[in-house]
């Protein structure tokens, strides 16, 4: 499943239906159309897997496992401004747990940050693990992404972009 | 007059918005109320006017953990309405699938949300911790549930490939045999949780229910069979509404359900279980012995151990499948829309979930009922907590709730789906 190389992966996490909750998907896709353009994806060596998802734990989990890198947006309700971007390198040893209850949430709350918590319990983070985190305005169902969570998308896809092209 | 109320104003590790209060009196157990208060979905009444082809997509958004659950009543009440019986190949993949979601569903209760309560920790988190190869264990048998409902349902939640009749797709015999291997692995997995979980420390409490759950000729139960209780009910599906009734209790969002003229009943792993016994494959019937399970469970603490022998049988009856798949000619059988009435009842991993239809001759969804098993087990869950409670009483306060909100989550209940439901509020005066 993690082949002969390491897996690098992008996710881009939330629900498409619901507003603001769509942020990492639209991340994820709008990084899909700039990479093959501005960063060299034909080897496989240099391959970023960049997929999207509804952010259920233990299928999260799973979809990280083997990963050496990994790079997962998503959105989040903390009580800052609409459009905030906040930045967490969750494998870092003294990282502080990622903030329950503020990311969308699933079946049973097993969200991103429980797959996280429980992904550092079982020691299988990928070794390089960074949550960007994009505060949502309107989770309504149907809804388009607000002015200011579609301005944040953009900025997060253009530092992801040039994170992805570091070595 | 010396009192107490224990009081738990949201249920960690359920599914839904919950809670209840149990109020103590001179060392006995005055009242035990379990409130629901998440909102109504209104699913019922927007199922009116819709397409019965519809109805396995939109029933399947009813529940995350349990979704084929909702469209195989669903379609079955359909194909009930319309005269069409799915036989071969394509019930046989119906019944893989509740395979699929019995482990996904089963094991994620198992590992992450219950085994925390017998092992004194938080959470599943906090349990990985100490735990960590018996946690990766448990992730991997969901995988394998997961594998299975993306292979035959189109993706692992709110699957897209059921429709009434059949399949939109079905697998060629090709694309099954990977998870042959996977499914041998997961039933040796699924054997060491029936030992695991046979080995926690379990409250010596019984209750003398009142069993109700499907039973067919030869099979343990998924899709089909008459509803049948341990007190002599034996009834057709049809004639559900005639033996059971709804109603509205002012503590829930959830109606409750009770036999009519009767008292509350329990459906889900026990009942399905004493009632089924000796339908479960040699293996599961041999694993359940080895716990030290009787042909019937009657104490809702080993309720975990009773999952994990049918996810054990889930397994074993997934291999069975697969072994004697033949693709089928067709992936649906062609329907035409007639007006009429349909009723169906499928054992999703809570308990009976039952359908019930009216559908116009153009097709048109004129009626729907749809009675979870949540709803069905509410009545149960309060007489637990009224019967049990008093035995812990001389508990500290914390471990006295905790207590209180494990004999819930023996029910691994479904909050969302019942709403049409949990925080512990006890008064000890």
């Amino acid at each position: 499943m993690a082949g002969d190389r390491p897996r690098r992966i992008v996710v881009g996490i939330g629900n498409p239906e619901r507003g603001d909750d769509a942020a990492g998907r639209a991340v994820a896709q709008l990084l899909r159309g700039m990479l093959p353009v501005n960063i060299p994806l034909n080897t496989r060596e240099e391959s970023w897997e960049i997929t999207e998802h509804d952010g259920e734990a233990a299928a999260l989990l799973s979809l990280l496992d083997g990963a050496s890198e990994a790079f997962l947006v998503d959105a989040c309700r903390s009580g800052s401004p609409c459009g905030t971007v906040r930045r967490i390198d969750v494998a870092q040893v003294a990282a502080a747990p990622l903030p329950r209850g503020v990311f969308g949430v699933s079946t049973h709350d097993f969200g991103l940050a429980e797959a996280i918590e429980l992904g550092r319990a079982l020691g299988q983070l990928p070794s390089r693990c960074v949550v960007y985190a994009i505060e949502g305005g309107s989770f309504e169902a149907g809804a388009p992404l607000s002015a200011a969570v579609a301005a944040a998308v953009a900025a997060v896809a253009g530092r992801l972009h040039a994170e992805l092209a570091r070595k | 007059m010396v009192g107490k109320t224990i009081k738990v104003d949201l249920l960690a590790r359920i599914e839904g918005e919950s809670a209840f209060k149990v109020v103590v009196r001179d060392g006995v157990v005055r009242s035990a109320e379990l409130r629901i208060f998440e909102p109504p979905r209104f699913f019922e009444a927007f199922l009116r006017g819709r397409a019965f082809t519809e109805v396995a997509d939109i029933t399947a958004r009813i529940c995350g953990l349990c979704p084929a659950a909702y469209q195989m009543s669903a379609v079955h009440a359909m194909e009930n309405a319309l005269g069409l019986t799915v036989t071969g190949p394509l019930r046989d993949l119906r019944r893989l699938l509740y395979c699929g979601e019995w482990i996904e569903s089963h094991i994620l209760h198992i590992y992450m949300l219950h085994a925390p309560d017998f092992l004194g920790y938080a959470g599943g988190i906090e349990m990985a911790r100490d735990h960590s190869e018996i946690v990766r264990r448990g992730l991997a048998l969901k995988k394998v549930g997961n594998e299975i409902m993306t292979l035959l349902g189109g993706r692992e939640i709110h699957p897209i490939n059921v429709r009434v009749g059949g399949f939109y797709r079905v697998p060629r015999r090709r694309e099954l045999e990977p998870l042959r291997e996977r499914l041998k692995w997961a039933r040796d997995a699924a054997r060491e949780t029936v030992r695991w979980a046979a080995g926690f420390d379990f409250p010596e409490r019984e209750r003398d229910y009142t069993f109700v759950a499907l039973r067919h000729g030869s099979e343990y139960p998924f899709n089909e069979g008459r509803i049948v209780s341990n007190r002599g009910l034996d009834i057709a599906v049809p004639e559900y509404d005639e033996h059971f009734e709804e109603m509205q209790v002012e503590r829930s969002t959830a109606l409750h359900s009770r036999l009519s003229g009767g008292g509350s009943y329990l459906v889900g792993p026990l009942a399905r279980y004493s009632l089924n016994f000796e339908r479960l494959s040699p293996i599961a019937q041999e694993a359940a012995r080895e716990a030290g399970l009787g042909r019937t469970c009657t104490n809702p603490y080993r309720s975990i151990v009773v999952r994990a022998v049918e996810v054990l049988y889930a397994c074993d009856e997934a291999l069975r499948i697969i072994d004697v798949y033949e693709e089928p000619g067709r992936p649906s059988i062609p329907i035409e829309p007639c007006a009429g009435v349909g009723f169906g009842a499928t054992e999703a991993p809570r308990g009976l979930l039952y359908h019930r239809y009216r559908i116009e001759s153009d097709g048109t969804i004129a009626e729907a009922r749809i009675v979870p098993p949540t709803s069905q087990n509410q009545a149960s869950i309060e007489e637990d907590l009224a019967s049990f409670v008093g035995g812990f009483l001389d508990l500290p306060d914390d471990d006295l709730r905790h207590r209180c909100e494990q004999t819930v989550r023996n029910y691994d209940p479904c909050i969302s789906c019942a709403t049409h439901f949990l925080r512990l509020e006890t008064d000890r005066g």
